[in-house]
């Protein structure tokens, strides 16, 4: 046996460097020559117009896709309408991300050992984990069933390959002849301007936006999460040119869960608007508003000893979440999306009580133990709410830049934070007043995104990314007392659609 | 003998090629072409700079029209005539939406709305999204193609005469205008783009073209509106078989003419409310001329 000298390790550094650069210069040639300049390639396909056409980013959609969007998904000329395609041509495209990232988890309860058993103990420390790893699959498909009436259809899976229908709806646009008349029914997203579902960042805490998902500590309302795609209704009116832009939706308080198993018989209302002004060299800015107002059950009816009935709930209660957007643009290379938010929900939610059913958002598992073993609590006759309680209420906002040095590559900033500006208190925090920060989040998120060449036809992009997040109060404590945690994560990905 | 300078030189360099890819591409445009990146656009008070465009043509045109703006974009091959037409070849600089006389160099204006406005029956879809800064950035870009405009002004838009009131006589003398000028051999005698010489119609280029037809719901090319059809007649559309009949009829004629294409079209009208009334018939292309 002998060991490593320091030539030794010298000559092996020397030698991985150069094997390394090597690798680098055979990526480099082989992007540089790439054909250059990438959609949902159904669309793309379809219409024979680049990725780069309809979004600033792929997936992120810039004006004119949007106003491709508004219009059922139609360029508003003769060849909308499937008739026009060839019968080959099939409007799906798969999108999947194989990854490697690094978790890092700033405060973990774990087991102590003593002489190999366990000694009853506990401690807290950090959990680091890394490895390759696969995101969920999507398949889109959508298009014009004829013309000014198009669907759209997306199946996703989680990695295990789970799958569950994560957007479905039929649209009638341009109802009379006017952009002002567009319907549409099914499962969607929001009309949210800053799109969670055409989000740019992948992470587990940076693939979502914090503002759209904010749940004060120990509240049971998870039907006010304005990124969850929703059920229902909704109509939505734009001038030609799309600078105007009105929606009001009505949606099932179901935070889109099927089957009426979470909350039925209760309904939410979501408007917004826009309006975009051109300002010369700066580029089209767009300034609007948002607010969504709704109730959900606190009460479910149970049977079985306790076990609550899926689709029962009762007792109403309500909750808001209004706030500002604006994206505006310092000419063509640098972008800057705004949302803010402020949020209130029932006392009764601050308690932990609306989610009986504890669904994981998309019908997964379901409550099915009697209340409370296992189960939220249960707004059962004669409940009284416990002593200090009072309604959460926070503000949020969300920061995201953008710097697209070319349609190909588009580096990506995005800070949010999320501020409680009144505690739910009562047994949330066993008593006594929380503190005034419990439940507060921080987080940013860098990255970019580089495509290696761009057609009408697929979609390959170099996705490199990075976000921590600080929330207060939250952490795991061997001593009773809150504790902040901090993650982290990075990721490095290809993702790709065809 | 490499040293390790050499390798983290060698490794920057690649990394930093890789992050800044455009740095290392090739230029989008020939050295010709080039020469011209310092062409202007004005559309009202908005000037527009070709150089300013690069960024957005790549996002949004390069497809079809290529990087050098010959049409020989990457999806050009898909839009294969009579289904689809070609995007158009800048360097051409023949253009057939225009406010000028035929042969001559459309206004910047006329560039603009072309952008702004879209083609139907075309992939090229309506910008009216891009800022008018972009679109007049983009006019601009789209001059420095070809050579024509370093050596040629526009021509001067033509003069369009005030729309005169519809009437039952106008309708039925637009009629005449249409048998006259034998617009029916080419877009057919009901307007539904079937005359006998339809299926024999190329453009400049060698490429088969099928005439407009005024009954499938379609918005003429050009726009759609009283004066953007009376323009086509007296404009023509370079680089096609439609020629400007500026010379054979007169701007009361073509008004006539207006007005009996409009019953034609599958959108309600007053016009094709009093054709109906009328009784109008189309034309016999069998009959003597002048009874037809």
């Amino acid at each position: 046996m002998h060991g490593l000298s320091v030539s030794h390790l010298r000559k092996a550094f020397d030698s991985a460097t150069s094997t390394f650069s090597l690798a680098l210069v055979v990526a480099t040639v082989v992007l540089a020559c790439s054909p250059s300049a990438n959609a949902l390639p159904a669309f793309a396909r379809k219409y024979g117009l680049r990725c780069s056409a309809c979004h600033e980013s792929w997936p992120m959609l810039n004006y004119f896709g949007q106003k491709f969007k508004d219009n059922g998904y139609q360029l508003m000329n003769d060849r909308d309408a499937p008739i026009w395609q060839n019968p080959g041509y099939w409007p799906v495209v798969f999108r999947i991300t194989p990854i490697w990232h690094r978790v890092s988890v700033g405060k973990v309860q774990v087991d102590t050992y003593t002489g190999g058993a366990l000694d009853g103990g506990q401690a807290i420390q950090r959990i680091s984990s890394s490895g390759f790893d696969l995101s969920g699959l999507d398949f889109h498909t959508g298009g014009t069933l004829e013309k000014n009436i198009s669907f759209y259809l997306l199946p996703s899976s989680d990695p295990t390959g789970a799958f569950h229908f994560e957007q479905v709806f039929v649209r009638f646009d341009n109802i009379g002849h006017s952009p002002w008349f567009n319907f549409k029914l099914g499962r969607f997203e929001l009309d949210n301007l800053l799109s969670e579902k055409r989000i740019l960042t992948l992470t587990g805490n940076g693939g979502i936006y914090q503002t759209y998902h904010f749940i004060p500590v120990g509240d049971g309302n998870i039907f006010g999460q304005i990124g969850d795609n929703q059920l229902g209704i909704e109509y939505l009116g734009h001038s030609v040119d799309d600078r105007t832009r009105i929606s009001a939706s009505l949606v099932s308080s179901s935070d889109g869960n099927v089957n009426l198993s979470t909350t039925a018989n209760a309904y939410t209302a979501f408007i917004a608007g826009s309006q975009a002004f051109d300002l010369g060299r700066a580029g089209v800015q767009r300034i609007g508003f948002y607010a969504m107002a709704g109730e959900a059950s606190t009460y479910y009816l149970t049977s079985g000893g306790g076990v609550p009935i899926p689709g029962s709930g009762i007792a109403n209660k309500g909750f808001s979440r209004e706030g500002f957007v604006g994206q505006f643009y310092f000419g063509p290379h640098v972008g800057l999306t705004v949302v803010t938010q402020h949020g209130s929900d029932n006392v009764w939610f601050g308690q932990g009580y609306g989610n009986a059913e504890a669904t994981d958002g998309n019908g997964g598992t379901t409550c099915t133990s009697p209340i409370p073993n296992g189960c939220p609590p249960n707004n059962v006759p004669g409940t009284t709410l416990p002593a200090g309680s009072q309604a959460p209420s926070w503000n949020g906002v969300t920061f995201e830049g953008h710097y697209i040095y070319s349609p190909q590559l588009i580096f990506i900033g995005r800070y949010e934070a999320e501020r409680m500006s009144q505690q739910a208190n009562g047994d949330v925090c066993g008593g006594v007043a929380c503190p005034s920060n419990l439940g507060n989040i921080s987080t940013y998120t860098i990255g970019f995104r580089y495509n290696p060449f761009m057609t009408s036809r697929a979609g390959l992009a170099w996705h490199n990314e990075y976000n921590w997040l600080h929330q207060d109060g939250t952490g795991p404590s061997l001593n009773g007392l809150f504790t902040n945690i901090n993650t982290s994560e990075i990721l490095m990905g290809l993702d790709f659609d065809f | 003998m490499r040293t390790r300078l050499q390798n983290w030189t060698l490794l920057l360099s690649s990394a930093a090629l890789l992050v800044f890819p455009s740095a290392s591409s090739a230029q989008l445009t020939t050295s010709d072409i080039q020469t011209r990146i310092g062409a202007e656009s004005h559309v009202g008070n908005i000037t527009g700079h070709a150089k300013d465009a690069a960024l957005p043509y790549r996002r949004y045109c390069v497809g079809c029209h290529g990087p050098l703006g010959d049409g020989n974009g990457e999806n050009a091959p898909w839009m294969q005539p009579p289904m689809y037409q070609q995007p158009r070849d800048f360097q051409l600089g023949i253009f057939k939406c225009r406010s000028t006389p035929t042969g001559t160099l459309p206004t910047d204006q006329d560039l603009f709305d072309a952008i702004t406005r879209g083609f139907d029956r075309s992939n090229m879809p309506q910008w009216n999204t891009l800022s008018k800064q972009e679109r007049a950035d983009l006019v601009a870009w789209v001059k420095h193609f070809s050579p024509r405009w370093a050596n040629e002004k526009p021509g001067t838009p033509i003069t369009i005469p005030p729309e005169p009131e519809v009437t039952a006589e106008r309708i039925k003398a637009g009629r005449d205008v249409f048998a006259r000028v034998q617009c029916w051999k080419c877009h057919g005698v009901q307007g539904m783009a079937n005359g006998p010489s339809a299926s024999t119609l190329a453009d400049d280029l060698g490429r088969p073209i099928a005439p407009f037809n005024f009954t499938d719901g379609s918005r003429p090319k050009c726009g759609d509106t009283d004066q953007d059809i009376y323009r086509i007649f007296m404009t023509g559309l370079d680089g096609t078989p439609m020629p400007s009949f500026a010379d054979n009829i007169k701007p009361e004629e073509a008004w006539d003419l207006v007005f009996y294409l409009r019953t034609f079209m599958a959108q309600k009208s007053k016009e094709k409310e009093m054709a109906k009334q009328l009784a109008l018939k189309p034309v016999d292309p069998n009959a003597p001329v002048g009874q037809q």
